[in-house]
């Protein structure tokens, strides 16, 4: 379906690119309670930089640093981080999502817990965001055919 | 024809209705509009020392509407999931 084209200035361009992506999509995380931010736009940018590995390369060697089964657990862990965080807090006394209540367990007082919770749950908005773009974009380009993709490169 | 005209005289009796309806709305921008006199006035003053965030947007993201950033992110889940479900085909 996709002809595998080698071409030495978009390889070596995205593989001087790729790194940088992937710190700024974690910069971008980790800057959400300073500036415009967070887990939704960093998992975008995360996400960018796995989708330019196919593009650059063939799909194969993208699906050897990211396979299917990999995404799949990453799309459920994001979610599961968060609603993780949330039972911690009901389990501690709270409401659901009280991220005040984590200071039984953190060496902080509650504010500062709502603080870290809030970073905890973005990290996970961010593992499920990238993942679900990456096993998003997969599908559409080989129309969910990723092992015939993988053969015909083969040959 | 007829049909057409019918159309056309629906849409513009609905125009009209939705026109009365904004006739009775607050200013743009205005600071004494219901909207901003319910629960803005307490994240903008306490947003800070409740959380100890200093981005007010991010406070109000994961925090205060916290159950809201959740299930935003199961229907991104769900997206991908479904996504598998209709076009993942594995080699026969």
């Amino acid at each position: 379906m996709i002809r595998h084209q080698e071409d030495i200035i978009i390889q070596t361009i995205c593989r001087m690119l790729i790194p940088f992506m992937q710190v700024y999509g974690l910069y971008v995380l980790a800057h959400g309670h300073g500036s415009p931010g967070g887990g939704f736009q960093g998992g975008c940018i995360f996400a960018a930089s796995f989708i330019l590995m196919p593009i650059a390369y063939d799909l194969d060697k993208a699906k050897r640093r990211f396979a299917e089964r990999r995404t799949i657990l990453f799309c459920s862990l994001g979610v599961f981080i968060y609603a993780g965080i949330g039972l911690l807090c009901l389990l501690l006394g709270g409401n659901f999502l009280d991220y005040g209540k984590l200071s039984a367990i953190l060496p902080v007082d509650p504010v500062m817990a709502r603080y870290y919770g809030i970073a905890v749950i973005e990290t996970g908005v961010q593992i499920t965001v990238m993942a679900v773009m990456v096993s998003i974009f997969i599908n559409l380009i080989t129309s969910g055919r990723h092992e015939e993709e993988m053969r015909n490169t083969h040959d | 024809m007829k049909k057409k005209f019918l159309g056309v005289a629906l849409a513009i009796a609905a125009l009209m209705i939705l026109l009365h309806g904004v006739e009775d709305l607050p200013p743009w921008g205005d600071p004494d509009q219901p909207a901003s006199l319910h629960v803005s006035p307490r994240y903008i003053e306490k947003g800070l020392t409740e959380t100890g965030v200093p981005n007010m947007v991010t406070a109000v993201l994961a925090d205060y509407r916290g159950y809201d950033t959740l299930f935003e992110t199961a229907v991104i889940f769900t997206a991908g999931v479904a996504v598998l479900m209709i076009l993942r085909r594995s080699a026969p």
